[in-house]
């Protein structure tokens, strides 16, 4: 009783202290989806994470913030006319966050320690086009047999395996951002806690609070610190994305980078034009086990996915913050054409429907004997709500659905393990603009990522023969052939392309949504 | 007493009113989603447009026009291509619809003017995310919830009381031990303990039963132990040792029923907490699975949404509370009735 | 009383082992692993990681080593940040959850021993009624409507209070937070004080002392000693479940305390983040009981006997 009429005290007290906005001291408040496992660059591998990262660190190449690679620790660079060897000169003005200077031996340090398995790096094979890359990383070659050399003290050179049309932009991924190399030596783990970590990018780590915020400040020693419109930014994690929108509304956030897609709706009349959709590298697809009878019948899956009205799906249930998808790769991708489609999106609907009908009586299957689908996917709401409607849809076919859930762990780790399934949900969110990270995922023998298990050798060959390809022409052409097939076998049936969805205050501006989904802090403003 | 009342009609309620609602739990409306409650016929004016394009953009036709005639309407689609009379079937499929029939057919197949008559929808709740009736949902969901809250709590109440009153009464090393099982299971992280559960059996709502009364009835026997512990030097029970009455007899005839009073109401508070833990574990999605529901899940779906569409809160959150209201007013009654000194 | 506590110390370390094993071991039946993600990683990458954190040897070994570096202080890396210990994640998360904790707990038992004397006292009238049924509101709502409630009222409607955030405890960011923790409890409070009360009122002790004339208060002071033995015992485990935080409210109001590492810990299979926490609440979890048993005693003589 005392106490809460000293808290009711103290808290109208606090009122009048309530976020004074200093121009000078004025701070971004971004919110950035879930807390980062780990600042070290070499150890990450989420798209929150990517975005710190983006800010603390120049890797050679980085983004800005439409989307194209800009140079970054790199100002120039060359390629051999094989394609096979990248040289870079490094900005002599490049320096640490301490005020050392940036050398072609950091970068040197900084590739052979993600690739050595004694990191523990969980997306080293974005590298692994370098020569040699995927047998440091196996452990069968020692780090300095990595195909990366410093020429000079700015000078740096790679050398691939193949011709590798999308390589520059691996560069600007964080796997591939440098780290101080004293510092990991001195601190070894605890290298990333605020006051040990020394970075190369524009802004520096000030403060680090697990389940808090993440505190970034201008760094005084980079090339572009005088011109930095946002000297301070905290990184806030939105675990419940409902009570981030509140704290948005009562302008305790400036941005969101993700939003509450049931009520898209309701954010667009409230919000308006602040509701800002883009384009994405990702596919949201239903995985059928091809193994198991009887959806090892191509007219089986052919038929699961004509009926299903992926517009109702994108636009309906997840109110536009999704396209329907008829392909595996989504439009727009780099070195690619436009993607080929599976049967579905011309031609009438209830075509579509007769044509199943029939597929499932030719499988044999009717209404004496009904086809059941079980169909598993991880706990998310819209998950649900999907999964639900696709069980409607396939209702109207006489197909009976039970659902299985469970947490996301459980959920892929069962894929991964080989767990029994007939249907299930998965997600790929690509991590550069190219078809062959979307393709490479149906490449028999990738067994963690290809659930199915499908299998066939013509697409093997194809996808072979691309990554083998210097024309970017032809190369475009073996990978239309092979998506082809996979959309003519159906062993994943793509539902929806994701977009980017955030919120962003009238007071932020710079924001560009693009493909790359890369907001550097850098090029944002903030009007008081 | 009016609590019982609200009880029993409540459960009454859950148990025959889906029957009478005249919409399936399991029915989604697909362009009546989010709709608020109210008495309004569906579909009304600002729902049908939107239901008309959606249709005619499956049937791959244009809406020329619209005439409302009655209970009908009168639709014109054109369609270059010439509209096809099979697509017609997505019109009943919607739930709004009922049969449709072709009036007339113009230029050859490529205007057709279709009469349908319109449904006359109620949704006195509204509807949720996928367009299903919410008081249905909330009736079908309260069967599960009130399943799990007697059940789990009869089954916690007869464990602790039994395990509670033994330690207590015991006591010593007996006590001392079976405490620190309690302790132990105390300690145990539950959420784990139910992912468990609920991977390595498929997930049902037994399953939520056996992990809900598992760590419910620790606080009960905690309860019974305090109590017994008290209970337990007091003049009665000495005297019933004294005459030579062996254990068991003193525990289930005097000490039982002397810890009726904190009983009576641990347990009143038992009820709402199972209820409340199970909708605990559905705002983390480890609830009831589709499709059934429990006011939990319900409650999980409307606080997500209570700028967007208030009612999907509101109105299992009214069952809820009605019904543990009326649960805990009534505990209070019987804690009162039971009291073996009333005056 | 030493004695007591060191005896039922002593027996807490067979418990807390007990604990660490059961946890442990159940821990590692759950599929899936702390590194699989919603998107799969190479194979190659996931033997990598496994080997580099010792998961690819024997469990008991793993066991083993693990309570050897239990041993040391070491609780061990966490698995969904890696850059940080688990003792440090405890550390800075702790006081935060403490803090809330323990002023809910504060508010909880002080209003709610407050209104269920009133009501007890007032047995039978307005505002035992009223009471009971502003108890049982109190305890039907969950805590995750609650919060959000909160701020849409006080946050976004009459804009008072900040709707998120810990800005380093600052009072303002604490009294919704604190609310919502307290309100279910406040209402169980409540309805047990007054059970427990309204019963040793009429006990003949009471009635004896009330026909002798003594003084209402003193003869009020008197019952509820023996009457909040059983809040006494209520008040253990949920000192324990507060001070542990809240993952519904700490993740509402995006705050950084240690509430929501058990349940997240669970779901990403952060086996030492859980162990950690698993340990501090056991931990908890004996040394307040061993502190309610020992008001209990304190506020029963029969029972000191006991100790």
């Amino acid at each position: 009783m005392h106490l809460r009429r000293r808290d009711w005290l103290a808290g109208a007290a606090a009122l009048c202290a309530v976020r004074p906005a200093r121009a000078a001291d004025l701070l971004y408040r971004r919110g950035n989806d879930a807390d980062p496992e780990t600042l070290d660059p070499h150890r990450s591998s989420t798209v929150a994470e990517a975005h710190i990262l983006r800010d603390l660190c120049d890797g050679l190449l980085t983004y800005d913030n439409r989307g194209a690679i800009i140079p970054g620790a790199a100002q120039a660079g060359t390629v051999s006319p094989d394609g096979l060897t990248f040289r870079f000169d490094l900005r002599p003005d490049g320096l640490w966050s301490n005020g050392e200077a940036v050398t072609a031996s950091d970068f040197v340090y900084s590739l052979r320690r993600i690739l050595d398995p004694k990191t523990g790096a969980k997306y080293a094979e974005i590298l692994f086009p370098i020569r040699n890359a995927a047998a440091v990383n196996r452990g069968e070659m020692p780090a300095d047999a990595l195909a990366v050399e410093a020429e000079g003290p700015l000078r740096l050179s790679i050398a691939l395996e193949q011709p590798t049309p999308y390589f520059l932009e691996l560069l600007t991924h964080q796997t591939a951002l440098p780290v101080h190399r004293a510092s990991v030596e001195r601190y070894g783990e605890s290298f990333t806690r605020p006051g040990n970590l020394v970075t190369n990018g524009p802004y520096r780590l000030r403060d680090r609070v697990p389940g808090g915020a993440i505190t970034l400040e201008a760094n005084p020693h980079h090339p572009a610190a005088a011109g930095l419109a946002i000297r301070q930014v905290a990184f806030l994690p939105t675990p419940d994305l409902a009570a981030a929108v509140r704290r948005y509304a009562a302008d305790e956030i400036d941005s969101l980078a993700d939003l509450p897609v049931d009520q898209i709706a309701d954010l667009r009349r409230r919000f308006g034009s602040q509701v800002v959709l883009g384009p994405a590298l990702g596919l949201a697809a239903l995985v059928v086990n091809t193994r198991k009878a009887p959806f090892s019948d191509r007219r089986v899956r052919q038929a699961l996915s004509l009926v299903i009205d992926r517009e109702y799906l994108a636009d309906g249930l997840n109110g536009g913050t999704m396209s329907p998808a008829y392909s595996l790769c989504p439009p727009g991708l780099d070195n690619y054409r436009t993607p080929p489609e599976t049967a579905g999106r011309l031609g009438l609907p209830i075509d579509h429907e007769a044509e199943a009908r029939r597929l499932l009586t030719e499988a044999g299957f009717g209404p004496g004997n009904p086809l059941t689908v079980e169909y598993r996917f991880n706990v998310s709401d819209n998950n649900r709500t999907v999964a639900v409607a696709i069980a409607e849809m396939w209702r109207d076919l006489g197909i009976r659905t039970r659902f299985v859930y469970t947490d996301a762990k459980t959920h892929f780790a069962y894929l991964r393990d080989g767990g029994d399934f007939d249907v299930a949900r998965m997600s790929w969110i690509a991590d550069y603009s190219d078809a062959q990270n979307f393709l490479f995922l149906l490449q028999s023998g990738n067994d963690g990522m290809n659930a199915g298990r499908w299998s066939n050798a013509a697409y093997d060959d194809l996808m072979a023969r691309s990554a083998a390809e210097r024309d970017l022409g032809r190369r475009a052409d073996l990978l239309y052939d092979a998506e082809t097939i996979a959309l003519r076998e159906l062993p994943w049936i793509p539902l929806m392309h994701y977009r980017s969805k955030a919120l962003i205050a009238p007071r932020l501006h710079g924001y560009h949504p693009n493909l790359r989904n890369a907001a550097p802090t850098r090029f944002l403003r903030l009007a008081a | 007493m009016a609590s019982l009342a609200v009880l029993v009609l409540i459960a009454l309620a859950c148990l025959i009113g889906p029957a009478l609602t005249g919409h399936d739990p399991e029915r989604a409306y697909p362009d009546l989603r989010q709709l608020p409650a109210g008495l309004t016929t569906q579909p009304d004016a600002a729902h049908l447009g939107p239901a008309l394009e959606r249709l005619a953009f499956r049937m791959r036709a244009r809406l020329d026009a619209v005439a409302r005639d009655g209970d009908s309407l009168r639709l014109t689609l054109g369609s270059d291509a010439g509209v096809d009379r099979r697509s017609l079937v997505y019109l009943p499929r919607s739930a709004l619809f009922d049969a449709p029939e072709v009036v007339e057919e113009r230029d050859s197949g490529r205007s057709l003017i279709v009469a349908v008559p319109l449904r006359r929808l109620h949704f006195p709740l509204g509807t949720d995310i996928q367009g299903r009736d919410l008081l249905t949902r909330c009736l079908v969901a309260g069967r599960i919830s009130l399943a799990i809250g007697l059940v789990a709590s009869l089954a916690a109440l007869l464990i602790g009381v039994l395990y509670g009153a033994t330690a207590g009464f015991l006591g010593g090393a007996v006590d001392a031990v079976m405490m620190r099982f309690v302790d132990v299971l105390y300690a145990l992280p539950f959420v784990f303990f139910v992912i468990l559960l609920l991977v390595f059996f498929r997930p049902s709502v037994l399953l939520m039963l056996v992990a809900i009364t598992a760590v419910e009835w620790l606080d009960m026997a905690r309860v019974v132990r305090a109590q017994t512990m008290s209970l337990r030097t007091r003049d009665f029970v000495r005297a019933a040792y004294a005459l030579g009455l062996d254990a068991r007899r003193i525990i289930l005839r005097h000490i039982v029923p002397n810890t009726l009073g904190p009983v009576a109401v641990t347990a009143t508070l038992l009820v709402p907490q199972v209820i409340l833990l199970e909708s605990f574990l559905s705002f983390l999605g480890l609830g009831v699975q589709e499709p059934q529901a429990s006011w939990g899940v319900l409650i999980a779906e409307g606080a997500r949404s209570i700028e967007a569409a208030p009612h999907l809160l509101a109105a299992p959150a009214a069952f809820l509370i009605a019904t543990l209201v009326a649960l805990n007013l009534l505990g209070d009654g019987l804690a009162d009735a039971l009291d073996p000194r009333a005056e | 009383m030493i004695r007591f506590i060191l005896r039922r110390l002593a027996q807490a370390v067979p418990t807390l082992l007990a604990v660490i094993t059961v946890s442990f071991f159940l821990m590692r039946l759950a599929p899936g692993g702390p590194f699989d993600l919603e998107r799969p990683l190479a194979p190659a990458a996931m033997e990598n990681l496994r080997r580099v954190y010792g998961l690819d040897r024997p469990l008991i070994e793993q066991f083993g080593s693990y309570l050897a570096s239990l041993l040391q202080g070491d609780l061990g890396p966490s698995f969904s940040f890696r850059d940080m210990s688990v003792l440090d994640l405890i550390a800075r998360g702790l006081p935060v959850s403490a803090t809330l904790g323990a002023l809910a707990l504060a508010l909880a038992t002080g209003l709610g021993v407050s209104l269920g004397v009133a009501a007890a006292l007032g047995r039978g009238g307005v505002i035992d009624r009223l009471l009971g049924i502003g108890a049982a509101l109190t305890l039907s709502l969950p805590s995750f409507v609650v919060a959000p409630l909160l701020q849409i009222a006080f946050g976004l409607t009459l804009r008072w209070l900040p709707l998120g955030g810990w800005n380093d405890g600052a009072p303002s960011h604490l009294v919704l937070p604190v609310i919502t923790l307290a309100l279910p409890q406040i209402g169980a409070l409540a309805r047990l004080t007054r059970a427990s009360l309204a019963e040793v009122l009429r006990t003949q002790p009471v009635r004896t002392m009330r026909s002798l004339g003594l003084p209402p208060a003193r003869v009020t002071r008197h019952a509820l000693r023996g009457a909040l033995l059983p809040v006494v015992a209520y008040l253990g485990p949920l000192a324990a479940a507060l001070l542990t935080g809240s993952i519904v409210v700490e993740t509402i109001f995006g705050l950084p305390g240690i509430g929501r590492y058990f349940v997240e810990g669970a779901l990403n299979r952060d086996y030492t983040l859980v162990m950690g926490t698993v340990l501090l609440v056991a931990g908890l979890v004996i040394a307040l009981n061993i502190a309610a048993d020992l008001a209990c005693a304190w506020l029963d003589p029969r029972l000191r006997a006991r100790i």
